[in-house]
């Protein structure tokens, strides 16, 4: 996987995860095209896209776009599972997860895609695993106030 | 100082924005706070505000001068910290920076850090965006993390290795010895990244690859366990056990299996056994099935596998859901070249995906279709495609008719098949075809010689319906000109012939040249039509108005063909029938690409047809211009180079070089005379390439030594070509009474511009010495119009001597050129 990126009906980035050094000029355009592409697409159409090299999978949940760009040798329909994945992991940390919650806690979303992927590539299978890790982590943020959810920042 | 707000404040606020231009302000506002807070090194806030830079940074606002405080928050010693500084280190960082070197002493000692989620916070920064630099340096720690036991650290580190392996592939060794137990793991998170290290070891190094075939016994039992067990709540996805960690499996045992004929029989039972036990009604089974199918085909499987991987996605095609579709195409697409009969077996419903709503589907299905067309399913193929074509989206448009033209080439079961679906392309998808497929299509119908009469025909029909395809339009005035007088005779075989009158197709083609729609191609090729028909139809008057009226066109091209055409009509007439004769057949270039000229160097007397092509099969007019230029040296048309030698030096050859100057001092010196392009149309003596040269009938006229001096000795021996009197063939022979060898021996020649010539090869540069053999070559002169030159003498010494210097020698044998003509 090169990205992942998740964005609003309204064409908003909501998360951008690179698994490749790129200059920001280049991400930029990135985003933009991949939103012109994936908003642009007809409701009942296939998942799948091609763009300039590479196989782009998107999915829609709710009101966000989950969208990565894979490799020729990537499998497209593992991908729309692994988006899948995530999402259930994020709907189990945050209880039925929406977009809002998304904007709010960006960085905690970050968390857990680290947990999950690495450098393009799962790290780890079982849900479970995950959701210990990244709430071992949470404890492990010095105040109170962080664990209380009341944001030290 | 009060606290700078808080992160969700920020979010909150920004949020309430109404237009971009608040927006911007408040970013602003708080980017100037931030700025000045980081100014003073405050330590507990940095947090707060390194997060909110990068939200605002996600909004797409610059956010650089954040990165140095991401290093100083990497280096605290709060976890807090250290989380968001990787975060802003991965986000607002990448190797380009000079700043992401500092994070490598921070990221080492982090990668010895007691607590395990520091740890993978520093592998996972690495992990994603370490560069080639920090790679190095700290590839030693990975390893070390590779063979810890805690399987937390233990799946990190492997993943962190490939990416130091993708960035610094010599470091590949360094992680064998790491790689021995992975596989013994049974933490499904350690054996998943473990199976991607070996995979990427495998795909980067060959010596790697042996290495590692030893472990297929091993991956087959994993994946054996991961279908034969029971249900596993940890890593169920609908009742699949852990499909993510299957799939990478395939994928390994794929590249390990390739070329491999013992590794691909250790798999075999394995790949059946997932083929047909995995439960196909949710995607994740489908994904399985999918890598299965694509492990099958590369590897070297028993024929009995690779059938039941085609028949797998003959299935996934019947599948409802689309990306199964698409999916199954694109894998047919791949296999298609060496499976080639058991796709054929899902062809129709190959077709049947050409009538889906999706767009992706479509053009795969298309794609798919053109390589399944062979002989036997051409008819049936092309009447989907065609339909197709009138269905389609414009997009594809142009692919397509160009995949029917090609199919139509090597599957055409008939002349009068192919005609018709061209035909049928261009009227329904004409301005999407490519610029060459109009030449190829003349060449298509020129060359069959008997469909003729129906091609111009229906193709006047088509005209009638509708003149706004060009590329159509074009092929028609073309054949209109060439063929119009089958059309009035009604000569047509194939089909019901019409019943035209001459004035009626003038009116068609008239009707091109004045319409918005035509664009200047086409109205240059309605007019060059309407000129050829002026030898074909009677109505010649008519055609000359059309002529003289646009020789004031503010279309340049137009223009300048009008007035060559009236030209035709007044000083020329003499050549117009010979000049707007048919058009033989012409030589098949290869197909698809541009026509080339072929510059035959003078190899063979016949090779007269094997020269201009397709630039000149639309631009006759051009023709005539050059034909009315002889002498004129054109470069720019494309010349039939008959005579070889390029070098204008000659060495003691008397030159009739009308055009160059003429030093006669004879000897071997190398006169610097241009060389003369002899501009030939090939149709005029086309009728000719047949007959041979030489023929019985004498011409009558006695041979005469043209040039003796020097030791240099021209003769020309005369006869006239059979089929047209008017040409003369004139032999020379040169012989070289001196010592030495004549080289570079050059006969150029020239003839005024009523009269044509063709020079053939000579039989070779070199006139040997004391008359051992002679060189020999031919000339053909042709007089079109038997003009009779009252004062021969007067006329020629008067134009040679006028126009350039010419010794009284030269144009004592142009009169005898002159006279042999004139002579019956």
């Amino acid at each position: 996987m090169h990205f992942l990126l998740l964005f609003s009906r309204q064409g908003k980035l909501r998360l951008q995860k690179w698994f490749l050094p790129l200059p920001e000029r280049e991400r930029k355009k990135i985003v933009k095209d991949m939103t012109t592409m994936v908003l642009a697409r007809k409701p009942r159409t296939c998942n799948f896209l091609h763009w300039r090299d590479l196989k782009i999978v998107y999915k829609r949940y709710a009101s966000l776009y989950f969208c990565c760009g894979l490799e020729n040798q990537d499998n497209e329909l593992l991908a729309l599972e692994i988006l899948h994945r995530y999402v259930e992991l994020l709907d189990k940390y945050f209880g039925n997860v929406c977009e809002l919650d998304i904007i709010f806690n960006f960085e905690k979303a970050y968390f857990i895609l680290d947990e999950f992927l690495m450098g393009g590539e799962i790290q780890e299978t079982s849900k479970q695993s995950i959701a210990k890790s990244v709430e071992a982590s949470d404890m492990l943020q010095e105040t109170m106030e962080e664990y209380m959810s009341k944001p030290a920042f | 100082m009060p606290a700078p707000i808080r992160l969700r404040e920020l979010i909150r606020t920004i949020r309430t924005a109404r237009t971009q231009a608040e927006e911007r302000e408040m970013i602003q506002k708080e980017c100037a706070a931030i700025r000045s807070s980081f100014r003073e090194e405050d330590n507990t806030y940095r947090c707060r505000n390194v997060a909110k830079l990068l939200y605002m940074h996600m909004l797409g606002y610059p956010a650089h001068f954040g990165q140095l405080e991401c290093l100083k928050l990497i280096a605290s010693q709060k976890f807090t910290d250290k989380r968001i500084g990787y975060l802003g280190a991965m986000l607002l960082l990448d190797e380009r920076q000079d700043v992401h070197l500092l994070m490598t002493n921070c990221i080492k000692n982090d990668l010895n850090h007691s607590t395990q989620y520091v740890q993978g916070l520093a592998l996972c920064t690495l992990g994603c965006m370490g560069s080639s630099e920090m790679c190095r340096d700290l590839a030693g720690e990975v390893e070390k993390l590779l063979k810890t036991s805690n399987s937390y650290l233990r799946k990190k580190a492997a993943l962190c290795a490939v990416h130091v392996i993708r960035k610094v592939p010599e470091l590949m060794e360094m992680f064998l010895p790491a790689t021995k137990n992975l596989l013994s793991e049974k933490n499904h998170g350690v054996l998943h990244t473990s199976v991607v290290l070996l995979t990427e070891m495998c795909e980067r190094s060959p010596d790697m690859l042996s290495h590692f075939r030893k472990l297929v016994p091993q991956l087959v039992r994993i994946l054996k366990n991961l279908i034969m067990s029971g249900y596993s709540p940890e890593h169920d996805v609908s009742g699949i056990s852990d499909p993510f960690l299957q799939v990478r499996i395939l994928r390994l045992l794929r590249i390990l299996g390739k070329g491999d004929d013992d590794s691909s029989e250790a798999m075999n039972d394995i790949l059946a056994q997932v083929a047909t036990n995995t439960e196909t009604s949710k995607n994740v089974g489908n994904a399985i099935l999918y890598e299965t199918v694509l492990t099958i085909m590369d590897i070297k499987s028993e024929s009995g596998l690779r059938v039941l991987a085609i028949n797998i996605l003959g299935r996934f095609l019947l599948n409802n859901d689309k990306n199964i579709r698409y999916v199954a195409l694109t894998s047919l697409l791949k296999t298609v070249q060496t499976d080639h009969n058991a796709v054929q077996r899902h062809r129709s419903t190959i077709v049947d995906c050409l009538k889906d709503l999706d767009v992706s589907i479509k053009r795969r299905a298309m794609e798919l279709s053109f390589a399944l067309v062979n002989g036997n399913n051409i008819r049936g193929m092309m009447k989907e495609l065609l339909y197709f074509l009138d269905s389609c989206d414009p997009d594809f448009k142009a692919d397509c008719a160009s995949g029917i033209f090609l199919a139509a080439e090597k599957y055409a079961p008939s002349k009068r098949w192919h005609i018709d679906t061209i035909m049928r392309v261009l009227t329904t998808a004409g301005s999407y075809v490519r610029d060459d497929s109009v030449p190829n299509l003349i060449q298509l119908i020129t060359n069959s010689v008997e469909m003729h009469a129906y091609t111009v025909q229906r193709l006047y029909k088509a005209l009638l319906d509708d003149i706004s395809q060009q590329p159509l339009v074009q092929v028609a005035s073309w054949c209109i000109g060439e063929y119009g007088d089958l059309l009035v005779s009604g000569q047509c075989e194939e089909e019901e012939p019409i019943q035209v009158t001459e004035d009626e197709v003038l009116d068609v083609l008239e009707g091109l040249l004045v319409s918005n729609l035509s664009t200047p191609v086409t109205r240059g090729y309605s007019l060059t039509a309407i000129m050829k028909l002026s030898t074909r139809f009677s109505s010649v008057n008519r055609i000359k108005k059309v002529v003289s009226i646009y020789g004031s066109s503010i279309d340049v091209e137009l223009q300048q063909r009008a007035v060559e055409y009236n030209a035709l009509f007044k000083k020329y007439d003499h050549m117009r029938p010979a000049l707007l004769e048919r058009m033989p057949i012409m030589e098949k270039t290869a197909s698809n690409g541009p026509a080339e000229i072929v510059q035959t160097n003078g190899e063979t007397e016949s090779t007269i047809l094997d020269t201009k092509h397709l630039p000149n099969i639309t631009q006759p007019a051009s023709q005539a211009n050059d034909l009315l230029d002889l002498l004129g040296g054109n470069d720019v048309v494309p010349v039939i180079q008959t005579t070889v030698p390029t070098k204008p030096a000659s060495a003691g050859g008397e030159l009739l070089d009308l055009l160059g100057d003429l030093s006669l001092t004879g000897g071997p010196t190398p006169t610097p005379a241009p060389s003369v392009p002899m501009s030939q149309p090939p149709f005029l003596l086309d009728g000719l390439t047949s007959q041979p040269l030489f023929n019985d009938i004498a011409a009558g006229i006695p041979p005469m030594t043209a040039y003796n001096k020097n030791g240099l000795k021209i003769e020309f021996t005369f006869e006239r070509s059979n089929p047209n009197p008017n040409i003369a063939v004139i032999t020379i022979h040169a012989t070289n009474s001196t010592e030495a060898d004549m080289t570079d021996f050059v006969f150029q020649a020239a003839v005024p511009k009523t009269f044509q010539l063709q020079l053939l090869s000579p039989s070779s540069n070199v006139v040997p010495a004391l008359n051992q053999g002679s060189v020999t070559q031919v000339i053909r002169v042709l007089n079109p119009q038997k003009v009779k030159h009252c004062e021969p003498r007067a006329h020629f010494a008067s134009f040679c001597s006028s126009s350039l210097s010419i010794c009284p020698e030269t144009a004592q044998t142009l009169i005898r050129l002159v006279k042999l003509s004139k002579a019956e």
